[in-house]
C-alpha cells in the first residue's frame, strides 16, 4: 500500500510484564493473551504466553519478578476494540494444587512512548461459605470460563471478586499511520515518563 | 474515705508498683528507704478498719491503730493551718516541727492507747489482719537478728522486709520496742510526710539512740543529715513539752491525710525521681573536663555550614531573567486558580533560599512567583467512609470523639470585621405596639367598631389624597382649555395638526371624567356605608344595652349655598351632556361612514351576482362550445350562489341609529343624582372619636361579663427572631378592651451574621399556655435606615386558628351574621397589625452601625459559589436574578467551576431569553452532530459497522473492517440486500407452490423473532457462564467419591466419563472433532440368494460358495458424513457385525464463529449410512501362469441413519442403538429373522422392524451445551392468559421436578407461537383426521391408527428446526400446525394424539427423553392393558417391552385433562409403570386440593382439511424427478450417466402401490424385484425406494446424494430413476423415490 494512503494502521506493542505483588502468595506464574475487536489482526509476536515460575526475592520489598517479554504486532483498520492484554496468574496453594490467583486486564497504551501499567488483579468468589471452604480443601476455585472475560464488559455484574494483588507491566508502544487515518491519539510525549522504577528499585532497597 | 474494697485495691496495686520499684534497686539503700516511706503512707486506712478488734489484738498494733486514728482526726486542723505543706519539697524547718510533733503524740497516744473508733466491714478486718500477722511474724524473727545487728546493717534487713510488706516492719520495729530503727527513713530523700510519720509511729528514740543514728554512717548526703540532727535536737525539745500534744498529734493526722490524698502522683513522681537519679548518677555518666570553644571559633565554624535565608522580601526583579519584566496570566485573562496559602515569611525564606540555589530561577513563574498548583485541598473528604463491623479498628484509626468548641467566626454569612469588635454592628428593632383588627373574643360591637374604623381611617385616607377634587379640577381645566381653543380658532380655520389636538383633549375629558365619576361614587359609597355601620352599631348598642366600644361617629354638616350648588351642578350636567353628544356625534358619524362602505361593498357585489347570472344564462346558450375548462371553474360557484346567494355574500348593512340626545341627559342625571350629593344638600363630614364610654361590667349580661373575663385573662407578647434564631421577647402585655397592646420596647440586636430575616412572633398566652397566633416578617432595612429617623411602620397579620367560644366572643374563622335572621353570614380571621420600626442603631460617633451594602451581598453570596443555594430554585429560572447575583459576586469567568453558569449567562444576555415550551432530553445533540444524519446513513462503513453491531448473519463475524469509507464497496452489501429482496419475493422453484412458500416466509419470520429474543437473552449472563465453580459436594456426592476409591482401575465394563466442558467462544477452526464411535448393528438385511440362474452366474463364485455353504452372505461397513467429510468403517460380516470403530470428523463451524448461537443453530447433519460391499468379478484373464480374478468393490446403500448437529451439541453426546432408516424395499436383500406373527399389532410391527445400529457420537473437546440458554428464555417473563394461581402451581410442580427428580423432562407449560405461556394439557382435544384416511380402513382401527400415525409422520419437521427446539420451544395448535406444515416433535404428537383421541383410543402424550432428539414428546397408547407408544416423527410404534424403543426416559404424562409426573424410581419404558391412577407412581398436577378449573382447549373444534391436490403434485413429481436427474449427473461428471427407461417406468409403476401398502412390504420388494428380473434379464439390479415427507427439495437431493447410488464405477452402468408424490390432504406430501442402478453383465 501506498505510504501516503494507508488503509491500515500498526500498533507495536514491546513490553514486559515486570513483575507482581502479591502479599500472600509465592510461587506464581502468569499467563497472559490479548483481547481484540474484530477489526483487529495480529501480524506478528506471540498472542499469548506463559511466564516462568517465580519465588519471592529476599528483598524488603518481596516483588515476584518474572520480566517475561511481550511483543506483539497488531493491524487494524478501526480503533474500536483496541487491544486488551488479559493476564491471569496461577500459583500453588497450600496443598500443591494450581489455582489461579488473579484476573486483570489492561488496554493496550494508545499513545506511543513508553507507559507503565499496574493492574489490579482479582478471583471470582465462591458463591456461598461452605464452597469457599470446600473449594479451599479440594483446590478448585472458582475460575473464569475464559480469562477474557475479564476485558469485556458483559456479564459482570453476576460475579463477585476478591482483589488479590497487583501485576506490573510496562509498554513500549510504536504506531504507524493511525494519524494518517484521521485518528489523533493525543500526543506523543516521550519525556514525560519516567522509566520503570520497578528492577531498580529493589536493587536499591537491597 | 473510699470503700473498703476500694481501698484494698488500691492497697494491693501500690504494693506491687513497690516491688516492681524495689526489685532493680535492691542494693540501695536510700531508693528502698524511700519506697518504704511511702508504703507506710497506705497503711492507715486499713489499720483504722481495724480498730474495733483491737481488744484482742497484739499491744503494738492497737497502739498503732490508735495513733492512725488520732491522726485522722486532726488532719482538718493542719490542713487549715499550714496548707503549704502539701508539698514534699517544704523546707526543712518544716520537717523538723512536724517531726516533733509526731513524736510527742506518739508518747501519749501509747500511754492512753484509746482513739476515737470506726468501724469497718469484717472481711476487711479479717483480711488485714491475717496478713499483718504473718508479716509480723516474719518481722519478728528478723527483728532479733537486727539486734544483733550494727545500725547500718540494719538498714539492708529492713529493706528487705519492706520489700514484702512495708506496712508491717514499722510494727516489727515497735514490736522490737526500744530498738531504734526510724533513722533509715529520715535519710536522705525522704519528705517530710514520711519522715513525721516514721517517727510518729515509733517509740520515741532514746536520745542515746538518736544520737547514734544520726550520727552513724549515713554517708551519701550530709546536708540532709545535718536536717535530721537538727529535728532531732527538736524532738528532745519537745519530748519535754506535751502540753499540747493532742493538738499537735492532729496536725500530723491531718498531713497524713494529705498524703493520702496525693498518694498516687507522689508515688509516681518519687518513683520517677529515683531511677533518673540512681542512674544518670551511678552508671551512666563520666564526667570529663568541659570543653569551651570561643564564641567568635563557633560562629565561624557554623559560618561555614550554615546559610541562614533571610526573611526579607525578595525584589521581583531578582527572581526573574535579566530584562524580563513580569508577566501576570490572570490579566490576560487565564484562570489562575487559588494558590495554596501560605505565610509571606515562609514564602520569602523559600524564594531567598532558592535563588541561592543552581538553577533556582527555574522555581519562579513569569510573574516571579513560586510555581504553585492551585490549592489541592478539597472541600470535602474524598475518603470513603469505613464500615468495619467485625473487626475493630486499628486504634489509630479510631474516630476520636471531642467535645463541641465554640469556634472563631469562621461561617460564610457572619459579617467580615464583626469578630474584631463585637458589637460593631447593631440593629433596632423597636416593637412598639399590636393592634387587631380582629380578634376572637371581639364582641359584635367590637366587629362593627373595627369595621368602623376600618371605613373612617379609609376615608381619612381618601380624604387626604382628594382624588376626586383633583380630577375635577383637572377636568374642568382640560374644559377651559378646549373651549378657549374652540372660540380662539374659528371652526373653519382649524388646522389638521389643531384638530388632531381637540380630538386628544375630548379623548382627555372623557378619561378624566370617567375616573373622576368613578372616585366620586367611591367616596359617596364609602361615606354611606360609615353612616349605616354607625347605625348599625347604635341600633347594637339600644339591642344589648350596654356599649363596648368607645367609637363615637358625629356627622358634620356642612350647608353651602344653595343656588350656587345648583348653578353648578346644573353646569356640570349640560357640559357633560354637551360632551357626551359630541362624542356620539362623532362616534354616529364613523358608523355612519361605515355603513355607508359596507353599501357600497355590498351594492358591487349585486351587481355583480347579477351580471353573473347574466352570463350564465348566456353561457348556458353557449354550450356544447369547447370551453369546458372555463364553464367548470364558473360552474362551482355559480352552482353555489344559486343556492346560497345571501349566505356568500356580504349582508346587507344595517344603517346606524339616529342619536337620541334626550337619552344622554337623562343618563347623566341619572349618574350625577347617583354618585353625587344632591345640589343644596349640606356636605356631609364624618368624625369619629373614641370618646365614648364603655359601660360597667356589672351592668353587662352574662355572656358578656365572661368575655370580658376572657379578655383579661389574656397576655400577648412578641418575640423577635433573628435569622430564624429567637433573640428577645417583649414582655407580655394583657388585652385591654380595645384590643390594642402598647409594648413600647426596643431591642438591641448586635450582630455578628449578616442578616436575612427578621421575624416578629405574635404569641397570645392564657393562663400559663401560650400559643403562637401569627409571623410578621420585617424586611431587612438598608443600611441608610437609621435609629430615629426610621418610621413606625405597620405590618399587618392575619391567623387562620380556629376559635369558639361560648360567651359573646364571635370567635375566628366562625361564621357570624349581624342580621336577625342569620343571613349574610361573614367568616372572620383572627388579623391586626404590628407596628413596629427596626433600623441600625447609631454609634456614639454618630456613625451608622450598619454592615457595608457590599459586604452584606458579599458574604451573602461570594462565599459560595453555589447560586442555587442563594437565589433559589425559583430564582434559577429568572435569567435576570442569575445575572445580577453573577455580577454581584464577581464571579471568575475563567474559573472552571463557573463554565456553565458563565454559559448560560452568555446566552442570557445574548439576547431575548425566549423560554422554550418544550422539554428536550439532548438539547446538544445538533451540537454534537458531526455530520448530517443523510451523511451518515449514506456512509457505507458506517453501515457495515452497524450491521455488524446488530449481529446481521451476513455480517457478524466479518473481520476488519475497512479504515476508508471509499474501501467499503458494495458488493459487501450485495448478499445481504439479496436476501432482504429476496424475503419478499416467492421463490417458486424450491417450493412446491405460493402458499408453501408464504409459509416458509412466515416460518421466516416466526424464527427471526425468536432469534431476536434469543439474542436478548445471550446478553443477560448467569454466574455460570462467567465461573467456573466446583459444584457443592453433597454427602452423596462424598459418599460416591468414596466408593469409587475401591472401584478396580481398570473395569472389565468400563464406563465413560464426563470430560470438561470447554466454552466455545475460544476455539477455531481444526480444534472440534466430531467423535463418532460405531460399536456394532443387529438385523442387517443380507443379500438375497438370486433366484433366477442368470443372476446367479452374474454374482461370484465367493458368494455362490457362501450359499452353497449356507450362509448368508453379507458384508456391511459404516459410512459416516458430515459436513462432506466421509470416513469409514472396516468392513465387517454377517448380519449382526461388530465394528467398534472410532471415526474422527473434523468439525468447522461457518465462518468460524464457536458462538453457542452460530453452534446451535448450525443445520448440518451426521449421516452415518449403512453399505454393504460387494465384490464383482469383473472378469478373468485366463493365462498360461494361471487366473488372475479381477474384481471391482461396490457398495450397495442398505439404510441410514441421520442425527442433525445441533442434537449432538445439545446432548453433548449421543449414546444408544438407533433404528437404520432402510428402504422399504431393498432388492436384492432380504431380513433374515421373522418372528412369529401373533395379534394384529405385531404383524404391523414386523413390517417396519428393521436393522439397527448401536453408536456413541460426541463432539471433542465437548462443548458446553446451550442449555441455559433456554432456561434463560424462562427466566424471563413471558406474558400468559392464564391464571396467575394455576402458572404459580406450575411453576411449584416443575421446581419440584426439578429439585426431587433432576434429569426427568416435566412440561406444564408452554409457549405458543404468540409468545404467551399457555398450560400444556389445553393443547390436547379430541381432533378429526382427515377423512380419507378414516375412509381406507373402515373396519381395521390398527390399520388406520397406523395410517393416521403415517400421515402425521408426513408432515415434515421443520427445516430449521434448531431453532425453534433448541433455544425456545413454541407450540403451535394443531391447525397452525396444519397449515405451516412444520413443526418439531411436540407438534406432531400433539396432533397425533389428538387424532388418537378422536379414534377413541385412550392416548397420553409421553414428554421425556429419546434418542436421538433428547427433550421430546411421544404418544402413548392403550390397548387391552397394553402400551404402545408412538414416535410421531416417523410414524412407528413401539411396545412397552420394545428394547430398541428411542424413547428413553418418560418424565411426565399429559391428557387432556391433568399432568401426571413419573414419580417411580426408573424412567425407562420398560421398566415403569403406565397406569396414572396410582398414586405412588404418577404424582397429578391437579389433585383434590387443587381441582381442575376446566381450561378450554386452545386447539380448534374441529380442523377442516383441504382435498389433496393432484396436478400439483404430479407437477412436482416432475420436477423432482428433472432436478434429481440433473444432480446425479452432475455427482458423476466423469462419466457418462445412462438412464434406463424400462426400468424408470417399471419402478414408476410399484411406487403408488408402496405408498397404499403403508410403507411397503417385504413381499413388494420380492415382488418388484421379480418383476424387474423378468423384464430386464440379467442385469444386476440393485436399488430401493426412499420416502420421505417433502419439505423442500434440498432434503431429497441431499438424502439421494446420501445414499451412494452414483458412486458406481462399474463402466456399464445403468440408472433408473422414478419419483412419486403421494397428496394427502392440506398439501401433505409423501415423497417417494425409487432408483435403482443397473449392470449389464
Amino acid at each position: 500500500m501506498a505510504a501516503s494512503n494507508p488503509s491500515v494502521f500498526l500498533l507495536s506493542v514491546n513490553g514486559q510484564i515486570e513483575g507482581a505483588d502479591f502479599p500472600s502468595y509465592d510461587n506464581l506464574y502468569c499467563k497472559y493473551c490479548y483481547v481484540y475487536g474484530q477489526d483487529w489482526i495480529p501480524t506478528t509476536g506471540l498472542e499469548e504466553g506463559i511466564t516462568q515460575i517465580t519465588c519471592k526475592g529476599s528483598q524488603a520489598s518481596h516483588k515476584l519478578i518474572w520480566n517475561f517479554p511481550l511483543d506483539v504486532t497488531f493491524k487494524s483498520t478501526n480503533p474500536s476494540g483496541w487491544p486488551q492484554l488479559v493476564v491471569s496468574v496461577y500459583g500453588p496453594d497450600v496443598f500443591g494444587n494450581d489455582v489461579v490467583r488473579g484476573y486483570g486486564a489492561t488496554h493496550i497504551p494508545i499513545t506511543p512512548g513508553q507507559h507503565t501499567r499496574t493492574m489490579a488483579m482479582f478471583v471470582p468468589e465462591p458463591t456461598w461459605r461452605l464452597q469457599k471452604f470446600t473449594s479451599w480443601l479440594m483446590g478448585r476455585r472458582p475460575e473464569y470460563t475464559d480469562p477474557k472475560v475479564v476485558a469485556q464488559g458483559e456479564g459482570r455484574e453476576v460475579t463477585r471478586v476478591c482483589s488479590q494483588g497487583f501485576v506490573t507491566v510496562c509498554f513500549s508502544i510504536m504506531m504507524k499511520d493511525l494519524k494518517k487515518l484521521g485518528y489523533d491519539s493525543g500526543p506523543a510525549n516521550p519525556q514525560s515518563h519516567a522509566a520503570s522504577s520497578w528492577s531498580t528499585e529493589d536493587q536499591s532497597n537491597f | 474515705m473510699a470503700s473498703p474494697s476500694d481501698i484494698r485495691e488500691k492497697l494491693r496495686k501500690k504494693r506491687r508498683a513497690f516491688q516492681e520499684t524495689l526489685v532493680p534497686t535492691k542494693h540501695d539503700d536510700e531508693q528502698a528507704l524511700v519506697a518504704s516511706a511511702s508504703v507506710s503512707e497506705e497503711a492507715p486506712p486499713a489499720t483504722m478498719e481495724q480498730e474495733p478488734q483491737s481488744s484482742h489484738e497484739d499491744p503494738a498494733e492497737t497502739l498503732r491503730r490508735s495513733l492512725k486514728a488520732q491522726r485522722q482526726m486532726r488532719k482538718k486542723k493542719l490542713l487549715e493551718e499550714s496548707p503549704a505543706l502539701r508539698s514534699p519539697a517544704e523546707g526543712v524547718e518544716d520537717i523538723s516541727k512536724v517531726a516533733e510533733d509526731e513524736g510527742s503524740t506518739k508518747r501519749t497516744a501509747a500511754g492512753s492507747l484509746t482513739g476515737p473508733k470506726s468501724r469497718g466491714p469484717h472481711q476487711f478486718e479479717r483480711f488485714v489482719t491475717r496478713r499483718l500477722e504473718e508479716k509480723l511474724r516474719a518481722a519478728r524473727s528478723q527483728g532479733q537478728s537486727l539486734q544483733l545487728q550494727e545500725l547500718g546493717e540494719v538498714a539492708v534487713s529492713r529493706l528487705q522486709s519492706l520489700r514484702d510488706r512495708h506496712t508491717l516492719t514499722r510494727f516489727h520495729s515497735e514490736d522490737q520496742d526500744g530498738t531504734f530503727q526510724v533513722p533509715q527513713d529520715i535519710s536522705t530523700r525522704v519528705t517530710f510526710q514520711d519522715a513525721a510519720r516514721l517517727v510518729g509511729e515509733r517509740e520515741r528514740p532514746t536520745t542515746v539512740e538518736a544520737y547514734n543514728f544520726f550520727t552513724s554512717n549515713f554517708d551519701p548526703e550530709p546536708e540532709e543529715r545535718s536536717e535530721s540532727t537538727s529535728k532531732t535536737s527538736v524532738q528532745k525539745k519537745s519530748a519535754e513539752s506535751c502540753d499540747d500534744s493532742r493538738e499537735e498529734a492532729e496536725e500530723g493526722g491531718e498531713e497524713e491525710h494529705e498524703e493520702h490524698n496525693e498518694e498516687a502522683p507522689l508515688m509516681q513522681d518519687e518513683d520517677g525521681n529515683v531511677f533518673v537519679i540512681q542512674q544518670t548518677s551511678k552508671d551512666f555518666l563520666e564526667t570529663t573536663k568541659a570543653e569551651y570553644i570561643g564564641l567568635r571559633a563557633l560562629a565561624l565554624r557554623r559560618g561555614g555550614l550554615l546559610y541562614t535565608p533571610s526573611s526579607q522580601r525578595v525584589p521581583t526583579s531578582v527572581k526573574l531573567p535579566e530584562n524580563v519584566t513580569p508577566r501576570y496570566l490572570e490579566e490576560e485573562g487565564f484562570y489562575v486558580g487559588q494558590r495554596p496559602p501560605v505565610t509571606s515569611t515562609n514564602e520569602n525564606i523559600l524564594e531567598n533560599r532558592m535563588l541561592k540555589m543552581e538553577e533556582g530561577l527555574k522555581w519562579f513563574g513569569d510573574d516571579g512567583r513560586i510555581i504553585a498548583l492551585p490549592d489541592p485541598i478539597k472541600e470535602s473528604s474524598s475518603r470513603p467512609p469505613l464500615f468495619h463491623v467485625e473487626e475493630d479498628l486499628d486504634p489509630a484509626l479510631q474516630t476520636v470523639f471531642k467535645k463541641p468548641m465554640k469556634c472563631g467566626h469562621t461561617h460564610q454569612a457572619y459579617i467580615a470585621g464583626a469578630a474584631d469588635c463585637e458589637g460593631d454592628y447593631q440593629l433596632d428593632v423597636d416593637v412598639s405596639g399590636l393592634i387587631f383588627s380582629h380578634h376572637p373574643l371581639f364582641s359584635r360591637e367590637h366587629v362593627q367598631g373595627a369595621r368602623l374604623a376600618q371605613l373612617y381611617d379609609q376615608y381619612l385616607d381618601r380624604q387626604r389624597n382628594k382624588l376626586a377634587e383633583h380630577l375635577t379640577d383637572k377636568l374642568n381645566g382640560l374644559r377651559n382649555t378646549m373651549r378657549n381653543m374652540l372660540e380662539i380658532h374659528s371652526e373653519q380655520s382649524l388646522s389638521p395638526a389643531m384638530q388632531q389636538r381637540i380630538v386628544e383633549y375630548g379623548v382627555e375629558i372623557k378619561n378624566t371624567r370617567q375616573l373622576r365619576d368613578s372616585e366620586q361614587e367611591k367616596d359617596r359609597a364609602l361615606l354611606k356605608s360609615l353612616v349605616k355601620v354607625w347605625k348599625e352599631i347604635k341600633s347594637l348598642r339600644e339591642f344589648q344595652k350596654f356599649t363596648n366600644t368607645p367609637y363615637k361617629l358625629c356627622l358634620r354638616r356642612e350647608n353651602v349655598d344653595r343656588l350656587t350648588d345648583e348653578q353648578e351642578y346644573e353646569k356640570e350636567v349640560l357640559a357633560e351632556v354637551w360632551e357626551l353628544e359630541a362624542e356620539e356625534d362623532v362616534d354616529y358619524q364613523r358608523k355612519l361612514a361605515e355603513y355607508k362602505k359596507q353599501l357600497d361593498q355590498w351594492k358591487t357585489w349585486r351587481r355583480k351576482q347579477k351580471s353573473q347570472k347574466k352570463q350564465k344564462k348566456m353561457k348556458k346558450k353557449k354550450k356544447g362550445q369547447p370551453q369546458e375548462e372555463t364553464e367548470e371553474d364558473e360552474n362551482d360557484p355559480d352552482a353555489n350562489e344559486s343556492d346560497g346567494a345571501v349566505d356568500d355574500g356580504p349582508p346587507k348593512p344595517e344603517p346606524p341609529e339616529k342619536l337620541d340626545f334626550d337619552a344622554i341627559e337623562q343618563q347623566v342625571r341619572e349618574k350625577a343624582s347617583r354618585i353625587r350629593r344632591k345640589p343644596g344638600e349640606a356636605i356631609l363630614i364624618p368624625e369619629m372619636s373614641a370618646s365614648g364610654k364603655i359601660s360597667a361590667a356589672d351592668l353587662c349580661p352574662k355572656g358578656e361579663m365572661a368575655r370580658r373575663e376572657d379578655v383579661a385573662k389574656r397576655c400577648v407578647f412578641i418575640k423577635v427572631l433573628y435569622n430564624d434564631k429567637e433573640v428577645s421577647q417583649t414582655n407580655s402585655r394583657t388585652l385591654n378592651s380595645d384590643f390594642k397592646v402598647h409594648f413600647g420596647q426596643i431591642f438591641n440586636l448586635k450582630i455578628v451574621n449578616c442578616p436575612k430575616s427578621i421575624t416578629l412572633q405574635v404569641f397570645e398566652e392564657v393562663a400559663s399556655s401560650c400559643s403562637l397566633l401569627a409571623q410578621v416578617y420585617v424586611p431587612v432595612p438598608g443600611s441608610s435606615v437609621v435609629a430615629g429617623s426610621a418610621p413606625m411602620e405597620e405590618f399587618e397579620f392575619s391567623s387562620k386558628q380556629r376559635v369558639m367560644f361560648d360567651h359573646e366572643g364571635v370567635g375566628s374563622d366562625v361564621p357570624l351574621s349581624f342580621v336577625a335572621d342569620g343571613s349574610n353570614r361573614v367568616v372572620l380571621l383572627t388579623s391586626g397589625k404590628v407596628s413596629c420600626c427596626v433600623s441600625w442603631g447609631v454609634g456614639e460617633d454618630d456613625l451608622p452601625l450598619a454592615p457595608p451594602v457590599s459586604q452584606i451581598l458579599g458574604s451573602v453570596l461570594g462565599g459560595h459559589p453555589e447560586a442555587a443555594a442563594h437565589i433559589g430554585p425559583s430564582g434559577l429560572a429568572d435569567m435576570k436574578k442569575i445575572g445580577e447575583w453573577a455580577a454581584q459576586s464577581r464571579l471568575d469567568p475563567n474559573d472552571p467551576r463557573n463554565t456553565s453558569i458563565m454559559q448560560l449567562l452568555k446566552v442570557a444576555s445574548s439576547g431575548e431569553v425566549t423560554a422554550a415550551d418544550y422539554f428536550r432530553l439532548e438539547q446538544l445533540q445538533e451540537e454534537f452532530n458531526f455530520v448530517s444524519d443523510e451523511d451518515l446513513d449514506r456512509s457505507r462503513r458506517f453501515r457495515l459497522l452497524v450491521l455488524r453491531s446488530q449481529e446481521v448473519p451476513e455480517f457478524r463475524n466479518y473481520k476488519c473492517v475497512p479504515a476508508q469509507e471509499r474501501e467499503v464497496t458494495d458488493k459487501v452489501f450485495k448478499e445481504y440486500e439479496k436476501r432482504l429482496k429476496d424475503g419478499e419475493i416467492i421463490d417458486t422453484k424450491e417450493h412446491l407452490d405460493s402458499h408453501r412458500a408464504l409459509v416458509a416466509k412466515y416460518l421466516q419470520k416466526i424464527r427471526e423473532a425468536v432469534i431476536h429474543r434469543f439474542l436478548l437473552a445471550k446478553h443477560h449472563y448467569l454466574l455460570s457462564d462467567l465461573v467456573v465453580e466446583e459444584e457443592m459436594p453433597s454427602i452423596g456426592i462424598l459418599g460416591l467419591n468414596l466408593f469409587h476409591l475401591a472401584e478396580p482401575k481398570r473395569p472389565l465394563k468400563p464406563q465413560r466419563k464426563e470430560r470438561k466442558k470447554v466454552t466455545a467462544q475460544n476455539l477455531s477452526d481444526g480444534d472440534i472433532k466430531l467423535l463418532v464411535n460405531i460399536l456394532r448393528a443387529y438385523d442387517i438385511p443380507v443379500r438375497r440368494p438370486p433366484s433366477s440362474k442368470a443372476a446367479q452366474t452374474s454374482q461370484g463364485g465367493m458368494q455362490a460358495g457362501d450359499w452353497l455353504l449356507g450362509q448368508v452372505q453379507v458384508r456391511p461397513f459404516v459410512e459416516v458424513s458430515f459436513q462432506r467429510n466421509v470416513l469409514q468403517t472396516t468392513t465387517a460380516d454377517g448380519p449382526n457385525p461388530c465394528w467398534n470403530e472410532e471415526l474422527q470428523l473434523p468439525f468447522s463451524a461457518p465462518n468460524g464463529d464457536y458462538s453457542i448461537a452460530s453452534l446451535q443453530s448450525l443445520k448440518d447433519e451426521v449421516f452415518i449410512n449403512v453399505f454393504d460391499e460387494v465384490l464383482h468379478e469383473i472378469g478373468v484373464t485366463d493365462e498360461e501362469k494361471g487366473k488372475s480374478v479381477h474384481t471391482r468393490l461396490e457398495k450397495h446403500w442398505l439404510g441410514s441413519v441421520k442425527i442433525p448437529f445441533s442434537t449432538i451439541y445439545s446432548q453433548c453426546r449421543i449414546d444408544g442403538t438407533f433404528k437404520v432408516n432402510t428402504p422399504a424395499v431393498l432388492l436384492g436383500y432380504s431380513k433374515e429373522r421373522s418372528h412369529g406373527n401373533n395379534g394384529a399389532y405385531d404383524n404391523l410391527r414386523s413390517l417396519c422392524e428393521g436393522a439397527f445400529i448401536t453408536l456413541f457420537i460426541t463432539i471433542e473437546p465437548q462443548l458446553l451445551p446451550g442449555e441455559s440458554i433456554r432456561e434463560k428464555i424462562k427466566e424471563l417473563k413471558l406474558d400468559s392468559q392464564e391464571d396467575e394461581g394455576l402458572l404459580q402451581a406450575s411453576e411449584r410442580f416443575e421446581r419440584l421436578a426439578a429439585s426431587e427428580f433432576p434429569g426427568r423432562v416435566c412440561t406444564t407449560t408452554v409457549i405458543d407461537l404468540n409468545g404467551k405461556t399457555v398450560f400444556i394439557s389445553r393443547y390436547l382435544r379430541p381432533l378429526n383426521p382427515p377423512q380419507e384416511l378414516l375412509d381406507a380402513f373402515p373396519d381395521n382401527p390398527a390399520a388406520a391408527a397406523a395410517q393416521v400415525a403415517r400421515f402425521v409422520s408426513l408432515i415434515p419437521s421443520l427445516p430449521d428446526r434448531v431453532s425453534f427446539a433448541a433455544i425456545c420451544d413454541l407450540w403451535s395448535t394443531c391447525d397452525q400446525f396444519l397449515t405451516l406444515l412444520a413443526g418439531d416433535e411436540e407438534e406432531h404428537a400433539v396432533l397425533l394424539c389428538n387424532y388418537f383421541l378422536f379414534l377413541g383410543k385412550k392416548a397420553w402424550l409421553i414428554i421425556g427423553n429419546a434418542i436421538p432428539e433428547g427433550c421430546s414428546a411421544y404418544v402413548l397408547t392403550q390397548e387391552e392393558s397394553v402400551y404402545y407408544m408412538w414416535n410421531p416423527s416417523s410414524g412407528h410404534y413401539y411396545g412397552q417391552y420394545d428394547t430398541f424403543c428411542p424413547l428413553q426416559a418418560v418424565g411426565c404424562l399429559v391428557s387432556a385433562g391433568n399432568v401426571w409426573l413419573n414419580i417411580q424410581e426408573q424412567v425407562s419404558p420398560m421398566r415403569i409403570n403406565f397406569d396414572v391412577s396410582r398414586s405412588h407412581c404418577w404424582k397429578p398436577f391437579f389433585t383434590g386440593s387443587f381441582p381442575h378449573s376446566s381450561l378450554t382447549s386452545v386447539q380448534p373444534e374441529q380442523l377442516v382439511y383441504r382435498r389433496s391436490d393432484r396436478t400439483t403434485a404430479v407437477e412436482l413429481q416432475d420436477r423432482i424427478e428433472r432436478t434429481l436427474r440433473d444432480k446425479i449427473m452432475s455427482w458423476r461428471p466423469h462419466r457418462p450417466t445412462r438412464w434406463n427407461r424400462h426400468c424408470t417406468t417399471a419402478l414408476k409403476h410399484f411406487l403408488p402401490s408402496l405408498e397404499l401398502g403403508g410403507g411397503g412390504g417385504r413381499d413388494a420388494g420380492e415382488g418388484h424385484r421379480h418383476e424387474l428380473q423378468s423384464m430386464l434379464g440379467d442385469n444386476r439390479i440393485s436399488g430401493f425406494p426412499l420416502n420421505m415427507p417433502f419439505s423442500e427439495m434440498a432434503p431429497i437431493v441431499e438424502a439421494v446424494y446420501s445414499t451412494g447410488v452414483h458412486t458406481t464405477h462399474s463402466p456399464n452402468v445403468e440408472f433408473a430413476l422414478a419419483v412419486y408424490v403421494h397428496p394427502y390432504p392440506n398439501n401433505v406430501l409423501s415423497v417417494w423415490v425409487y432408483l435403482a442402478s443397473l449392470v449389464r453383465p
